[in-house]
């Protein structure tokens, strides 16, 4: 189960600037079970984004985001209505919006906090996508995480070990700033990596603030 | 001028600049950076002094730099952010600034996997660009990253490095760009062995006009061995060594490699000269700094600026 909560609206917002048409998605698991992205709060956000001026192309609840396959399956269904939007608003937790980011060729926005892992890693067993550290920067980094996966967690660029799609650590390991890079150009959107990304906030990390529950 | 660091005053003055490099020992001896620096006197504008390279534990940058300094060097203090948070940064910022330290190379660090402690938790609170930016804000704004003010600033010269060589190729230079708008007023860059991709490199800096707003010092260094050139080649992460430059070495008797590996450094130093935008050398004879004055003076960059302070 990952633990999530929404972030508040006036930061959603900032990431859809510049976007006109969005497509919103949730998932009926833990996002669902967490009142962080299930059907409620994903009709909430709807006439909220209508009433800020924004056109929603279409918006979906999944069973299991995480799912890729699944996840895959079900947008099948809203081809046309992901086409007419500049970018994806996903209300759930970092392995969803992941999910979304690797099967969608569009701008995600991450419309979420992951928490805590809550005891399992959803569906991506065979790796850590997501440390859940409270301030999630999936907005910066084209949907993919380097939190979880940079051995530096670097938030600007790759280092200078990055050589080959490698990370410099172990040659097992993809390097994500490459991923990263690609994955924006394919999209055009490069630009996206020229902002500079501030120092995060780690106080509200299980991993480095205080050591009590953050949601209610 | 920004700062009282020599390296501002001979770039300011558009003089080719020569950075050299020190390594700590790995042991509480001071006579071993008293050495190095008597070697180097008088044949760099400044020097670096590396901090835990290659995540190996050395005696800190900061004290060995302040041995260097009353050596005669005008020191640049390298600081990684693998060790240190914000925390931790920003308070070595304002005591190397105290102890009258003019320079600062800002760097994320090697990798802890590297070093002799590959089980220490890697701290990366900040990566580099943040902590240039971090220190230009102490320096220009008076601020602590916090937004707090601070009664007396840092004048600190401030370096990032570069790796013309790593990948992805194509984003190298606007990660560039974006230290230099943190606020980057040098850059040393890894040791360059290929000659057209770092001409490459610096042409894409240069249609960014990145040339005019930085000063870009080339890495190099001479090699010792053909040993070396191949572990360079194979085993150090981001590292281009070209087939050409080990072929180079091993056409030559056994006896003359080590030769041979200085004229090759002479001879790149004297091609990236000719390349537009590029302000100086940053020479890397780390463990052989003895080759230091005759590759400064082959390379015609003798003598060195002084300057009446």
């Amino acid at each position: 189960m990952l633990i999530s909560k929404q972030k508040p609206l006036e930061e959603i917002l900032n990431y859809l600037e510049g976007d006109k048409n969005i497509f919103v998605i949730g998932c009926k698991g833990c996002a669902e079970g967490w009142g962080s992205g299930g059907e409620k709060q994903v009709a909430e956000m709807k006439s909220t984004l209508q009433e800020k001026g924004k056109a929603v192309t279409g918006s979906v609840v999944v069973d299991m985001l995480c799912d890729a396959a699944l996840t895959k399956l079900k947008l099948r269904s809203y081809k046309k209505e992901i086409a007419a939007a500049d970018s994806m608003l996903v209300l759930t937790d970092g392995a969803g919006v992941q999910t979304v980011a690797e099967v969608v060729d569009k701008v995600v926005h991450p419309g979420c906090n992951t928490l805590s892992a809550g005891g399992g890693h959803a569906e991506w067993k065979e790796s850590e996508r997501c440390l859940e550290c409270g301030d999630c920067m999936l907005e910066f980094t084209g949907g993919l995480c380097p939190i979880a996966r940079c051995s530096k967690h670097l938030l600007n660029g790759p280092c200078g070990g990055s050589q080959g799609g490698k990370c410099e650590v172990d040659p097992g390991i993809p390097c994500v700033w490459q991923q990263i890079v690609d994955h924006l150009a394919k999209l055009g959107r490069l630009d996206k990596l020229e902002r500079f990304v501030a120092p995060k906030n780690w106080s509200v990390s299980l991993t480095s603030g205080p050591p009590v529950k953050r949601f209610s | 001028m920004k700062t009282k660091s020599n390296l501002e005053r001979v770039l300011e003055a558009k003089i080719f600049a020569v950075t050299g490099e020190l390594g700590p020992p790995q042991s509480a001896d001071p006579e071993v950076i008293r050495r190095k620096a008597k070697i180097l006197k008088g044949y760099v504008d400044a020097c670096n002094v590396t901090d835990g390279q290659t995540a190996v534990v050395r005696m800190a940058s900061w004290a060995a730099c302040l041995i260097a300094k009353e050596e005669g060097l005008d020191p640049i203090v390298q600081m990684t952010c693998r060790d240190r948070n914000r925390i931790a940064l920003q308070m070595d910022v304002l005591g190397i600034a105290a102890l009258g330290m003019n320079n600062i190379l800002c760097l994320t660090g090697d990798h802890q996997k590297f070093g002799n402690h590959p089980t220490a938790k890697g701290v990366y609170d900040l990566d580099s660009i943040q902590f240039v930016k971090m220190v230009k804000d102490m320096r220009d704004e008076k601020k602590f990253q916090c937004g707090e003010v601070m009664a007396v600033e840092p004048h600190l010269f401030i370096g990032a490095a570069e790796n013309p060589f790593a990948d992805p190729f194509e984003f190298r230079a606007a990660r560039l760009a974006k230290k230099v708008v943190a606020g980057a007023d040098f850059i040393q860059t890894q040791i360059v062995y290929n000659v057209d991709k770092f001409a490459e490199w610096m042409k894409m800096a240069r249609d960014k006009g990145l040339h005019e707003r930085v000063k870009i010092l080339a890495g190099v260094a001479p090699i010792k061995s053909v040993g070396a050139a191949k572990y360079m080649k194979t085993r150090v992460p981001g590292m281009d060594v070209p087939d050409s430059t080990v072929a180079r070495l091993q056409g030559v008797p056994k006896d003359q490699v080590s030769k041979e590996g200085i004229k090759l450094c002479i001879d790149i130093i004297n091609q990236v000269r000719e390349i537009e935008g590029v302000a100086g050398i940053h020479l890397m004879a780390i463990e052989w700094e003895e080759t230091v004055p005759a590759i400064v003076e082959a390379a015609g960059l003798l003598p060195r600026p002084k300057f009446v302070t």
